[in-house]
């Protein structure tokens, strides 16, 4: 079974035990792999107070749409869910939540790391970062860069 | 006409989040980026950045897609969300 993707954007707050609820459902999964992203108290360095996220509206939601139909192309996946917060948060807070379900580890563990890899170099978010000494817009890394050419293929 | 967005630092270094560009003499994403660039020397600093992005009708695209009336495009830096 595969079932289509849950992609949402939003200002709210998620609820993971709800999420991972909606997830676990169908006793034809034997894994349910979950990653959350917070927003951690410091950037290269730097102290951080909040985290403001912002996106193209339209586009966000389409290049999520794209990306979980790339994973669940590449694995056999059954439940997909892909939410990201937009707005100001504060330390702690959560901003981005991604479930995945596979009868079987390997594929779920993969497809998860994959959905994230893509959505940190691919989807319209962008982080403009608040500390003591103002604020700044977050560089994208290299290293992101890098995670997500590790699952081109040939 | 031609709606055109900006995003993150984009729109914060040109002070603008959208606008209305006339279509004549545009038929790609670089000659419009060009003719943005034309306006005065700051949209000729951002434009000229290397990181710049675009996006036509919502989809990553680059310097040599067709751009015409009635399209929606958009300059973005890299994304860094997740």
């Amino acid at each position: 079974m595969s079932q289509l993707p849950t992609i949402r954007v939003q200002t709210a707050d998620f609820d993971v035990a709800h999420e991972y609820e909606l997830l676990a459902k169908d006793n034809s999964d034997g894994a349910v792999v979950t990653f959350v992203g917070k927003v951690r108290d410091f950037n290269d360095g730097n102290p951080v107070t909040d985290l403001t996220l912002e996106h193209y509206p339209g586009m966000t939601e389409a290049v999520l749409q794209q990306i979980a139909q790339q994973a669940h192309e590449r694995w056999p996946l059954n439940f997909v869910t892909i939410i990201h917060r937009v707005g100001t948060m504060a330390l702690g807070e959560q901003i981005v939540f991604i479930g995945v379900t596979s009868a079987h580890r390997k594929a779920a563990f993969a497809a998860c790391e994959f959905l994230i890899d893509f959505l940190k170099t691919k989807a319209p978010f962008w982080k403009l970062e608040a500390g003591d000494t103002g604020s700044h817009w977050v560089e994208a890394r290299d290293s992101d860069e890098q995670a997500a050419k590790m699952w081109q293929q040939d | 006409m031609i709606q055109v967005l900006f995003f993150a630092q984009v729109r914060e270094l040109l002070g603008t989040a959208k606008l209305e560009f006339s279509a004549q003499g545009i038929n790609n994403t670089e000659q419009l980026r060009a003719a943005l660039a034309a306006q005065d020397d700051k949209w000729a600093k951002v434009m000229a950045s290397d990181k710049l992005l675009v996006a036509v009708n919502q989809t990553i695209s680059n310097w040599e897609a067709s751009v015409a009336d009635g399209d929606e495009v958009a300059f973005f830096p890299p994304v860094t969300g997740g």
